[in-house]
């Protein structure tokens, strides 16, 4: 069932159903209109593309450092767990 | 990469650098993760090595039903939760919050003001090392929840599924999360790079 009302969807409605769409989450006839609203919209594929970015950008961030003082906090725990269970 | 059952045999038998290994690469993402639920970095310090505590402890229990990252963090956000200094707010889900400022539409909801071209500035300030602690600092300006649901599904790569498990809330709700989240981050990097432009 679509849950939009209307033919053609606005780029206000494009933004909001973004997730939707990467999530695969869109009905068959949202997916087509909404895919179909890309076609013709250049502002709405760049915006699809910075979500992408977002993500992907996102996704790249490295763990921070542990101080080598709490490193050795924890395994000192550590320590202390394998002594009591063993 | 080792799978999860044989680091669980390593850490199981005593092996400390399985263990130096695990709190290298978890302890500061749970670190993050545990600032969104109580009020100071000091307390959510105190949670994460009580995590670290329950996380020895339930051990031998450990089954591997679920995968052992979405295993630690369901016992850190469960450690976070019960130590309840910040309480357990429902989700609203019909969030009014919108992705992009409404004055940016015209009447008919097309695009009055566009979004801006940033995606090539970005991808040379990420390569020059330049903006991963911006990205980090904006995450932790996001409101709590959505916060919780991006460094889970962004950062730390998990799927939607371990995510409602680890954070206990419903597929929807947390659908609703990332996308205000991740549209929240865009308009950052937007703002970020008109702003180097003008």
């Amino acid at each position: 069932m679509s849950r939009l009302r209307g033919r053609d969807l606005a780029c206000r409605q494009v933004v909001e159903l973004v997730t939707d769409y990467l999530e695969g989450k869109l009905s068959r006839s949202d997916r087509q209109r909404f895919q179909d609203h890309l076609l013709g919209c250049p502002h709405c594929t760049e915006y699809l593309a910075q979500m992408r970015e977002t993500i992907s950008l996102t996704g790249r961030l490295a763990t921070a450092d542990l101080s080598p003082q709490m490193q050795d906090e924890l395994v000192e725990v550590y320590r202390q767990w394998r002594a009591g269970s063993q | 990469m080792e799978s999860d059952r044989d680091f669980l045999l390593r850490l199981r038998s005593g092996d400390e650098q399985a263990f130096v290994g695990l709190v290298r690469r978890y302890h500061e993402p749970m670190l993050r993760l545990a600032v969104s639920f109580v009020p100071s970095r000091a307390i959510a310090e105190e949670v994460v090595q009580e995590t670290w505590l329950a996380v020895l402890r339930g051990l031998e229990r450990f089954e591997g039903r679920s995968s052992l990252k979405t295993w630690l963090f369901r016992i850190l956000v469960n450690q976070a939760r019960t130590t309840g200094a910040r309480e357990h707010r429902s989700v609203p889900v019909a969030d009014p919050e919108p992705a992009v400022d409404p004055v940016r539409f015209d009447p008919f909801g097309g695009w009055a003001d566009p979004p801006e071209q940033w995606i090539e500035a970005a991808e040379r300030r990420m390569r020059a090392g330049k903006l991963a602690d911006r990205i980090r600092a904006w995450m932790d300006e996001l409101p709590g929840r959505q916060r919780e649901v991006v460094i889970l599904r962004d950062v730390e790569q998990m799927s939607s599924e371990e995510v409602c498990a680890v954070l206990a809330i419903s597929e929807v709700n947390q659908r609703v999360l990332l996308h205000r989240g991740r549209s929240r981050l865009r308009q950052q990097f937007e703002d970020e790079f008109r702003e180097e432009e003008g």
